[in-house]
């Protein structure tokens, strides 16, 4: 559940920018690395000047979710916005061109092994009154998660930012005409899809305790996979695509093997594609001339 | 937009790049010692460079998109690079690579300098077996670079996993001298035949994909057959790999490391010319052209005809089959194959030459592989930035100029047929 939930809000990053632009954006991962980095930056550095308790956790999420945010937009207009117009490879290279050097900016600047993260979750004393097995981290990111996806549903839903939203994941041209301003959209869009990838980013750092420039990398695959599987540009679909993918994972490393843990994964995405390349809860497009 | 206005915009840039570099450049925390480091000139290194960059940015992006709109005129002065212009013959107006390109009479004397300074390059005073090394190398990573070439460059499938096939060839070569003591001249077919059969078994189910779905399954196939070798002891053996794979012998001579190096090196430029032979066949070859129209337009390309599903896969199993060739080599130049040998990196890596080089050009792949693996190690020094820099490359090159160094000799027919509007994009 709590492997789920974390996938779940990376992938949704993934789904919103393919439905509105139609691109795998795969310096995602990155970003939520990069929210990662810095939320062990900004609490290292308060717990150093002798600060602690919730007000380091509230701290660093924000200057993760802030810089998050600031970096998806950044890589946004530079990798992206000028290739609006080229053919559909171009991005895709620029992308991934994008997302090779994340990474290694993050690992020339800070260090390429595993770093130490601090466990920001405080300890929820409540839950065992009421009996539950389970985890306190695992609980708040859990509800973080719930919180987050209805949130993100109404934003889409019922602001004028969602209408202009759907209205470019429809048609970007008439949604021009009809007097939506498309570059800031995208820009939104980026931007909110960011700010969940750095949520999920802090939550899963403090949950497993360790992070290093990597963790992007495969957890974007994941993610995405996740987006495949449930119909990528579908927002409930990448939920749930990354809840069956969770349990997927937990199921195959308890009863097969830890070692090939990543390989699951990927094999699901290669048979969802093969089998149904729409997804669980996408609609099959038919290209047309 | 007036000079003050532009040094307003610049400035902003530099102040919100170096917001955006702060914590994670300036600032680095020791969690063992529990110390802060704050590195302080970073900023100022970076707020300095992105002020002058975002200047040339601005300036690049606007000759493109000047350039787009002069294209569609039939003005004499039309190509996207301004540079050339002064190269360029009135008359025929192609850039200079073309016109070398396209008559023997300029082509010829460079071709014979070249292949006469690469026959005597080991024997030069200046060629240790360190240098022999790099340069076999960097012809390697033409091989890699042409057969990728023929699958991204030509049928413009993005493909991410090439690696995979490159690990196919040298752990073939690897188990197959390890079960059954094959030498190097049987297991150089065999394991060009084993990646072409992988090439086949992945292209199968995956080529109904899309673009982008496409590229992230080939990464993702190579994800899982690097964790395979990783993990499966038995087979693999695992992440020690296995070593003493025999470099290749020549009629049971006996040879120094040093004439084994110069051996691998003729015999590298050998496959690279038999590559380089086969790959331009290939292009104006009936599929060859199957292929680029693939590209253009898989749905036209239908119409027309042409079995995509076919075109593919032949793509594929010949990129594929290059891959296992060089996979061979590989194992028999390093004596030593493991899976940290072939992760995405150097899959990027392959990639990245063919973008920087221009997708489909063969010159182009040539020169990229002489770029980007030469480049890096003479520059010591920077050696750790090289993949910053690949990432770079590809997100530039992409903007500015997608064709890449040298264009596809493909234009060339499409400048004769509109003899009036030469350099039509």
């Amino acid at each position: 559940m709590t492997r789920g939930s974390i996938y779940a809000l990376i992938a949704l990053g993934y789904t919103m920018v393919y439905g509105i632009i139609e691109l795998i954006n795969f310096a995602h991962g990155e970003i939520y690395m990069i929210g990662a980095f810095t939320a062990l930056i900004v609490s290292s550095v308060l717990a150093f000047a002798g600060m602690s308790g919730p007000s380091v956790l509230f701290l660093a999420a924000s200057v993760a979710i802030i810089y998050s945010a600031a970096y998806g937009f950044t890589v946004e207009k530079i990798a992206y916005k000028p290739l609006r117009q080229a053919p559909r490879l171009s991005p895709l290279i620029s992308a991934i061109g994008m997302s090779i050097f994340l990474q290694n900016y993050v690992m020339l600047a800070q260090t390429s092994d595993f770093l130490p993260f601090p466990n920001l979750l405080p300890e929820l004393t409540f839950l065992e009154s009421y009996g539950l097995r389970i985890g306190s981290s695992e609980f708040i990111i859990l509800v973080t998660t719930a919180v987050s996806m209805v949130l993100l549903t109404l934003l889409i839903k019922f602001t004028k930012m969602g209408k202009s939203m759907r209205a470019t994941a429809q048609d970007r041209n008439m949604a021009m005409l009809v007097g939506v301003d498309v570059n800031r959209t995208i820009s939104y869009t980026f931007i909110i899809g960011s700010v969940l990838a750095a949520i999920g980013g802090v939550l899963i750092a403090s949950h497993i305790g360790r992070i290093n420039f990597y963790i992007g990398f495969i957890a974007g695959i994941k993610a995405f996979t996740a987006a495949v599987l449930g119909g990528i540009g579908s927002i409930p679909g990448a939920v749930l695509g990354a809840f069956i993918l969770g349990w997927t994972e937990s199921f195959a490393t308890g009863y097969v093997s830890s070692d090939y843990e990543d390989v699951f994964a990927f094999v699901l995405l290669v048979l969802i594609l093969i089998v149904r390349p729409s997804g669980l809860l996408g609609r099959s497009t038919v290209q047309k001339v | 937009m007036n000079l003050m206005a532009q040094i307003r915009q610049s400035l902003i840039i530099a102040l919100w790049f170096m917001f955006l570099t702060f914590p994670v450049l300036a600032v680095r925390v020791n969690t063992i010692e529990k110390v802060v480091e704050w590195r302080w000139p970073y900023m100022v290194y970076i707020g300095i460079g992105s002020f002058l960059i975002s200047f040339v940015w601005r300036y690049l992006l606007a000759r493109k998109a000047q350039g787009g709109k002069e294209e569609r005129s039939p003005a004499p002065e039309t190509t996207k690079d301004r540079a050339t212009t002064a190269l360029r013959t009135g008359a025929t107006g192609k850039p200079i690579m073309q016109r070398l390109m396209a008559e023997p009479r300029l082509y010829r004397p460079v071709l014979i300098v070249l292949s006469l300074f690469g026959l005597a390059f080991p024997f030069l005073p200046f060629a240790s077996t360190y240098q022999i090394n790099i340069v076999t190398n960097a012809l390697l990573y033409i091989m890699l670079g042409l057969g990728l070439n023929i699958v991204v460059g030509l049928a413009g499938l993005l493909h991410l996993g090439y690696v995979a096939f490159y690990a196919v060839g040298a752990y073939s070569y690897a188990l197959l001298y390890y079960h059954f003591g094959i030498g190097f001249w049987a297991a150089l077919p065999m394991g060009a035949l084993f990646a072409a059969l992988f090439g086949i078994i992945l292209g199968f189910p995956v080529l109904r994909l899309r673009g982008d779905y496409l590229a992230i399954v080939t990464l993702g196939f190579a994800e899982i057959t690097r964790l395979i070798l990783e993990n499966w002891n038995e087979f693999s053996f695992g992440p020690s790999g296995i070593a003493g794979i025999p470099r290749p012998g020549l009629f049971g001579m006996e040879m120094d490391l040093h004439q084994g190096t110069i051996y691998i090196y003729f015999l590298m430029i050998a496959l690279c010319m038999f590559t380089i032979f086969v790959v331009n066949r290939l292009q104006n070859s009936r599929i060859g052209r199957a292929w680029v129209a693939l590209r253009e337009d898989e749905i036209a390309c239908e119409a027309m005809g042409v079995d995509p599903t076919m075109a593919k896969l032949t793509a594929f199993a010949l990129g594929s089959t290059w891959a296992g060739l060089a996979g061979v080599v590989f194992a028999a130049k390093t004596t030593f194959v493991n899976p940290a040998s072939f992760t995405f990196l150097e899959s990027a890596m392959i990639l990245s030459i063919v973008v920087l080089g221009g997708m489909g050009s063969i010159v182009g792949v040539i020169i990229g592989a002489f770029i980007l693996i030469l480049l890096p190690e003479y520059l010591r020094a920077f050696s750790e930035y090289r993949m910053l820099l690949f990432g770079l490359i590809m997100v530039i090159m992409m903007i500015f100029r997608p064709q890449g160094i040298v264009v596809g000799i493909r234009r060339i027919y499409e400048f004769k047929k509109r003899a009036g509007k030469e350099g039509s994009p």
